[in-house]
């Protein structure tokens, strides 16, 4: 106890300790906001509650890590994940995802559930359970005496990112692909009826969400870490993020992205690294419980 | 003559809509009691605000004396008053005689009760219900399985089962076969004299409701556009001009 | 008809209490079953038969496990001390306090999860659907990560327990029936339950719960105590499991979240959810199908699980039983051809 509150004191003391952990937090949680938008589309377009989201995202890390092996830029892992990441997410889909989108949501949640086991194993198989993640030889820059230092590498992630999320943001708006996604995801049989292919655009959604995630985990290995068995967290990350933005609300995907960042950053600092995952979780279970207080006011249960 | 439900300058807005302004009105204890208007008039908001669903902005409603309007809808139906859906609702996957006994009153209940099983009395009134809305033969048959008109006189029988001090129904001959709809006015006449349910009908249908009801509230975009007996409100310019969309 | 039942059952329990006479070497086996048995019946009280899936249920395995432990300690010793002494000090129980600590310990465990249910419950069951199953998992992930940080309890090394006091074959036998007898009785206070009017009321919470409210049912009332209930009986299993296990960690063995939290959800599934039967039926195939993978499959048992649990949901959504039932509706007394009733008039 003592020593959250010297770590506590230690923000109040030397404000400049705050501006390091918003811009880490910052920076990882573009990342975050990334797979959180995939997530979101999935769920809106098809009501899928994917919890196999965080796998995709440490999946496609590892594809990035793997060609990195083979002496491949590891720049060039990112489009290389996004690709792979496409086919295997049309592969699901096919499989399952296409037989649970009509039925009640805990079977989809469940399903997903199973095929982020199965991926998680897998990749434990092939790669070991170790740690893994791509030093790039870039340069850090340092700012104010040195207290704050950025690596070149994660400007460069987050630069990345913001890129990819603008591409998705701007073919949603203007191809034809991404009007017929944002049609179905209103109304899916009124799309039907107007000579729009669903199932093309489930299949197309399913699979762009996990190309996104994989791109995002070729970041993720370059910043971060990733090991096969991390995925569940980043999966909860995607939901805290999506409970509390709100569906289709991109700009709110983006703050609270940023923010849970931020949060964990400041969580791991005040309570020591051994608490991160609880408190991602934390953070999870604080969102419902506000989202459920709010629409206590109005006598109704979050659904 | 006494109001058992009171409501009195009720006013809900969803977002912008305006759904029910300052409404004012009172339905007799015992009696029958009509609400009609247009489509989109405000009638099932009215509804859902007295039984609790949503909260009101303003104004206050009151069931046997007691100021309802913050209570929530389990609270209120445990006070005895029940309301019956437009989109009818009951247990699908039950059949019929199971959808009756878990609608026994459960207001009248210990919560030690719950652990016992259904009396042969509950049985026995559970089949005598249904026999009263011509269900008797259906009986074993799945809620889901009934065709509409039959789910909407099992949730009658349903609201009856659990003995309400009053009943709210929305549209209950909507979907009915109309060679049934007489039998059914006959019924519902029975339940509020031989039952002594205090009645309040929203209803579309311009006959039942003149038939059925001793006192009429028209709605119109939102607000309480008149009311009085079903022979003043059938003269009523104002309703005319309503229904037919000059207003 | 009566006494075919009577002698089914009667036979059933004649092979519980003789089976682990019968396949001396698979004690600890059927003991797990039983475990399985006993998770699985007591999830299905409120996902199949309330509609409430939980995938947090394996947060009262894991609390009745430090529950029992703590208790058993503190009896004799001071817990602080016991779970962070090193090698220099040895603690010994006595037969009595071994026993007594069992006995306390698993009751203790069982009631703390009960109330603690209707603690969580009381926030959670505001949540519908999705957002239920992903809080209560974030409630069982949180708190394996909270438990593994507390030094009190051993932090991420667990805690160990005495180990049974006579000879190591007794000891199975002891663990068997103890998972046995907790599995008859929750498995008879479940049937015993879907027969009273509380049985019907969690049914219709089931399958229309704002209906259910609106016909006045005290929806959050039975909830809780529907969760309430199964929970002692996880605690009470999870408090053995302690003393079986002799020592045991927080993130892999008490809040086990992706194996055994898991597992009993997908035991109900693939034996039917909402039926008495199914649970039973389904942990029984699905214990075999993991022993089997375990033995066979090196290394790849994990993926052969998960693609089991993709299967289940996917392909065989009503289970064994829901598949019995509509191919044999007769065995069940459900009558699906309408007799050429008169329309009602």
């Amino acid at each position: 106890m003592d020593q959250f509150l010297a770590n506590f004191s230690l923000l109040l003391e030397f404000p400049v300790v705050n501006l390091k952990i918003i811009i880490d937090g910052v920076m990882i949680g573009a990342l975050f906001a990334l797979s959180a938008y995939g997530l979101a589309l999935v769920w809106g377009v098809m009501n899928v509650k994917n919890l196999a989201q965080g796998d995709f995202v440490i999946a496609g890390g590892y594809v990035a890590w793997a060609l990195s092996k083979q002496g491949i830029h590891p720049l060039l892992g990112v489009p290389a994940a996004f690709v792979v990441l496409w086919i295997v997410g049309w592969i699901i889909y096919k499989l399952i995802i296409t037989r649970v989108i009509e039925r009640d949501l805990f079977t989809s949640l469940l399903a997903t559930f199973g095929i982020a086991i199965i991926i998680a194993q897998v990749l434990n198989l092939l790669f070991g359970s170790d740690t893994q993640s791509i030093a790039l030889k870039y340069k850090t820059l340092y700012f104010m005496d040195g207290f704050i230092d950025i690596p070149i590498a994660k400007l460069l992630g987050v630069l990345m990112a913001s890129a990819l999320a603008a591409g998705v943001v701007l073919f949603m708006k203007f191809s034809r692909m991404g009007q017929a996604i944002r049609a179905t995801a209103q109304d899916a049989r009124a799309a039907r009826v107007l000579g729009i292919n669903t199932e093309k655009v489930y299949a197309f959604t399913f699979s762009l969400n996990a190309a996104i995630c994989g791109a995002a985990g070729a970041i993720v290995v370059m910043v971060w870490v990733i090991q096969p068995f991390y995925g569940i967290t980043h999966s909860i990350r995607s939901f805290v993020i999506v409970t509390a933005a709100g569906l289709g609300n991109l700009p709110g995907v983006i703050a609270a992205g940023l923010g849970i960042g931020a949060l964990e950053q400041y969580g791991a600092h005040i309570f020591g690294i051994g608490y991160q995952q609880a408190v991602a979780v934390l953070l999870l279970l604080l969102v419902l419980l506000i989202r459920l207080m709010q629409q206590k006011r109005v006598r109704k249960s979050l659904q | 003559m006494t109001h058992i439900i009171e409501v009195e300058g009720v006013s809900k807005a969803y977002g912008g809509v305006i759904a029910n302004s300052n409404i004012t009105m009172g339905v007799e204890a015992g009696g029958i009691t009509g609400l009609i208007g247009p489509n989109g008039s405000g009638k099932t908001t009215l509804f859902n605000s007295i039984v609790g669903y949503h909260p009101i902005d303003s104004g206050s409603i009151r069931f046997d004396g007691r100021e309802i309007s913050r209570n929530s809808v389990q609270d209120i139906a445990r006070m005895g008053l029940i309301r019956t859906f437009q989109q009818t609702r009951i247990y699908g996957k039950m059949n019929c005689v199971q959808n009756m006994l878990i609608s026994l009153p459960h207001r009248k209940m210990s919560f030690l009760d719950s652990f016992s099983r259904n009396s042969s009395e509950d049985y026995e009134k559970a089949d005598r219900l249904l026999e009263f809305v011509g269900l008797y033969e259906k009986r074993f048959l799945t809620g889901g399985s009934l065709s509409f008109g039959q789910q909407k006189l099992l949730e009658f029988a349903m609201a009856l089962m659990n003995e309400p001090t009053a009943l709210l129904l929305d549209e209950p001959t909507a979907g009915i076969n109309p060679t049934l709809i007489n039998g059914l006015i006959d019924r519902l006449k029975r339940a509020n004299h031989e039952f002594g349910i205090t009645l309040f009908v929203i209803e579309h249908n311009m006959r039942v409701i003149m038939n059925l009801a001793s006192k009429i509230y028209c709605l119109a975009h939102g607000e309480l556009l008149a009311e009085g007996r079903p022979d003043e409100i059938q003269k009523d310019q104002r309703v005319i001009d309503a229904y037919l969309g000059v207003h | 008809m009566k006494t075919k039942r009577l002698v089914f059952y009667a036979a059933l329990l004649a092979f519980t209490v003789l089976a682990p006479y019968l396949l001396p070497d698979f004690k600890t086996q059927l003991a797990t079953l039983w475990l399985m048995i006993i998770v699985a019946i007591t999830w299905d009280m409120t996902g199949g038969q309330m509609g409430y899936n939980s995938l947090g249920n394996i947060f009262f395995y894991g609390t009745g496990m430090y529950v029992a432990a703590v208790v058993t300690i503190a009896i004799p010793f001071d817990v602080g001390d016991y779970t962070n002494a090193f090698s220099d000090r040895i603690y010994e129980f006595t037969d009595t306090q071994y026993f007594v600590g069992t006995l306390v310990g698993t009751l203790a465990a069982g009631v703390f999860c009960a109330l603690s249910a209707l603690v969580i419950g009381y926030i959670t069951f505001g949540l519908r659907g999705p957002y239920f199953a992903i809080g209560t998992l974030g409630v069982a992930i949180a708190a394996g990560e909270l438990v593994s940080n507390w030094e009190w309890v051993g932090g991420g090394q667990g805690i160990s327990l005495p180990v049974f006091p006579y000879d190591l074959e007794l000891g199975k036998q002891f663990f068997y029936f103890l998972f046995a007898g907790t599995g008859v009785a929750a498995f008879a206070f479940a049937k015993w339950l879907y027969s009273t009017r509380f049985g019907a009321a969690i049914n219709a919470i089931r399958d229309d719960e704002e209906k259910a409210e609106a016909m006045g049912i005290h929806t959050m009332r039975y909830k809780l105590t529907a969760w309430s209930l199964s929970a002692f009986f996880v605690g009470i299993a999870g408090g053995i499991s302690a003393f079986q296990l002799i020592h045991f960690e927080p993130l892999e063995t008490a809040y086990q979240t992706i194996n055994l939290g898991i597992f009993m959800v997908v035991c109900v599934l693939l034996g039917g959810k909402g039926t008495l039967w199914g649970p039973v039926v389904g942990a029984i195939v699905f214990h075999l199908f993991k022993e089997v993978t375990w033995n066979y499959f090196l290394g790849w048992q994990w993926v052969a699980l998960g693609t089991l649990i993709v299967v289940t949901v996917v392909y065989f959504r009503d289970g064994i039983m829901g598949w019995l039932m509509h191919t044999r509706p007769e065995w069940f007394g459900i009558r699906i051809e309408s007799k050429q009733g008169e329309a009602p008039s």
